[in-house]
């Protein structure tokens, strides 16, 4: 009943994030033009930005409960650096079209091979498997600089934008968040399993966890999510990381209130993130990344103070 | 069911662990009323035993049988609702309540889509004031020390409150007190309430107190059978490789290494 009574406060706040920004557009908005100015490119912009940071945040809980470990994340594992990288090659060898595809191709290619090599001898035992993910990640990280210094010119300071996360490409809003709806549908069926699981694999087996099962499930999920994000903002970083740390320092780690309160705290921060970054320097824009990083580290710092209290 | 059918039967049980045999060909059935203890020296597979009869791994050879069923038979959920297991170590990496661990106790027992309630939450408080940690259900575990987690992970168990508990150390990080204590209370739900219980321990004075049945688990020998016929210094002795003798008192049987 607390837990559900600070999950609604957190949620209120976050609504309140959203009208800040929603409050941002408004003066800008007089009346005819205006109007299809918020309506075509703002609202699905706005759409676009919370599903994506909604998709982060959802996948960064559940791989911080499969690893038990609170520092775990897409990025760290490596799966946005594998998006990203198949993005890239798809831009480099001119076929934008293939974007898309590419970059969920490196996604799932790169859970199959964190995951293949950090499986060896059997048991997944999490701090290989979190080794695994940053040595793939570096791994990844090279070869977008090599696409980087080997792309032409011209290609280069779009790439490093897309690269850092950037939402001005995104148009229509509707499937990221229909993406996002549907892992979080999907990933509530796992919810009081995934609690259990963050206390051992042993511990949720003995309460009746199928652990396989759950553990499948919540890898597959949390691979689809990345992908869609990626796909539609590129590597928007920090989301995932900070996102449900924060949110399980209000509410507590049970995954029934922490999936969809860490789904509201990420869409709120990305939207807010994103309105920030197309009005700050207007009418140049940020790339949507940079301000995650500047709203989030400190919001995340005060967070981790104040409950050290 | 029968009154008297056994709730746990294991035959002609093998154990391996890569490149090593730990056991061949152990027997035995554990009823409602018995408290069963596993003793032995370290490495010897005393918790490869308890997760084996726990069903959570595949024996190399022979069969567990939960109620006369094979165990490896049961759904996760369907097998939990009927037993319960500690394991040796619990993962206390993000912050929840005492009360929210020893809830989860109760998942076997509600309903997918269903919140506990509020039978489960007074299940999970009684459960933490039998282990003594009632003051503490709204401590965050990560704020408490080594014993009180394992008292919360006792807890969590006795929420579930299965017919057959097993227990791989449960006394882990307990001062002296709270052991007895622990070790009293899982004996006297076996002894009064019917439960079941199967544990691996190290301390033989504390074994000899509450078993009725003990498991040797030796390199080389598995004795299973009555806690008076198994318990003797001899045996100990040669179970360990350390001389030890039995020092009688009124209120029960120590042993003395020499």
């Amino acid at each position: 009943m607390a837990a559900l009574a600070f999950a609604l406060t957190a949620g209120s706040v976050d609504i309140g994030m959203a009208a800040v920004a929603r409050a941002l557009w408004a003066p800008i908005d007089d009346a005819g033009a205006g109007y299809a100015v918020v309506r075509e490119l703002r609202l699905p912009r706005a759409m676009a930005a919370f599903a994506v940071g909604g998709l982060l945040a959802l996948a960064g809980t559940m791989m911080q409960v499969l690893l038990r470990n609170p520092l775990a994340d897409p990025y760290v594992l490596g799966l946005s650096g594998g998006a990203a990288c198949g993005a890239l090659a798809a831009l480099l060898a001119g076929a934008s079209a293939l974007v898309t595809p590419a970059a969920f191709a490196g996604a799932l290619l790169s859970t199959v091979i964190v995951f293949g090599l950090a499986r060896g001898s059997g048991a997944w035992a999490p701090t290989r498997l979190l080794l695994t993910g940053v040595v793939v990640a570096t791994g990844w990280g090279a070869l977008i600089m090599l696409i980087l210094t080997s792309a032409p010119e011209a290609q280069v300071r779009g790439m490093l934008f897309w690269l850092i996360g950037d939402l001005s490409g995104a148009t229509r809003g509707g499937p990221g968040l229909l993406a996002l709806a549907g892992v979080l549908a999907i990933a509530l069926l796992f919810a009081r399993d995934a609690t259990l699981l963050a206390r051992g694999d042993m511990t949720a087996a003995s309460l009746g966890v199928s652990v396989r099962g759950t553990t499948l499930a919540l890898h597959a999920l949390a691979a689809f999510a990345t992908a869609v994000a990626v796909t539609l903002a590129g590597s928007v970083g920090f989301v995932g990381l900070v996102i449900p740390h924060a949110v399980r320092l209000i509410i507590g780690n049970d995954q029934r209130w922490l999936m969809p309160a860490a789904v509201l705290a990420g869409g709120a921060l990305l939207t807010f993130a994103d309105t920030v970054a197309r009005t700050l320097v207007a009418p140049a824009q940020l790339p949507v990344g940079v301000l995650t990083a500047v709203v989030g580290v400190p919001l995340f710092l005060w967070l981790l103070r104040r409950s050290a209290r | 069911m029968i009154a008297d059918a056994p709730m746990l039967t294991c035959r002609g049980l093998a154990l391996t662990v890569p490149g090593r045999t730990l056991c061949q060909d152990v027997a035995f059935e554990v009823r409602a009323g018995e408290c069963w203890v596993i003793v032995g020296p370290n490495g010897a597979g005393k918790s490869t035993l308890l997760l084996t009869l726990a069903g959570m791994r595949p024996p190399a050879a022979g069969t567990v049988a939960l109620d006369g069923e094979r165990i490896a038979n049961y759904a996760p959920r369907r097998r939990a609702q009927r037993l319960g297991f500690l394991p040796q170590d619990t993962f206390d990496a993000f912050p929840a309540t005492a009360l929210e661990i020893v809830l989860g106790g109760r998942h076997p027992h509600v309903p997918r889509w269903h919140l506990e309630s509020p039978h489960d939450v007074r299940l999970a408080r009684k459960a933490l004031d039998a282990v003594g940690m009632g003051d503490a259900a709204t401590r965050d575990v990560q704020t408490l020390s080594g014993g009180e987690r394992r008292r919360v992970a006792l807890a969590m168990l006795l929420a579930q409150d299965p017919a057959l508990m097993l227990l791989d150390e449960p006394t882990n990080h307990l001062d002296v007190a709270h052991e007895v204590r622990s070790l009293q209370l899982l004996a006297n739900l076996a002894r009064d309430r019917g439960r079941a219980v199967v544990m691996a321990l190290h301390d033989l004075t504390l074994a000899a107190r509450h078993a009725t049945h003990v498991v040797l688990m030796g390199c080389d020998k598995v004795e299973a059978g009555a806690a008076g016929e198994l318990l003797t210094a001899e045996r100990l002795s040669a179970l360990y490789g350390q001389a030890l003798v039995a020092v009688a008192h009124p209120r029960g049987t120590a042993f003395l290494p020499v």
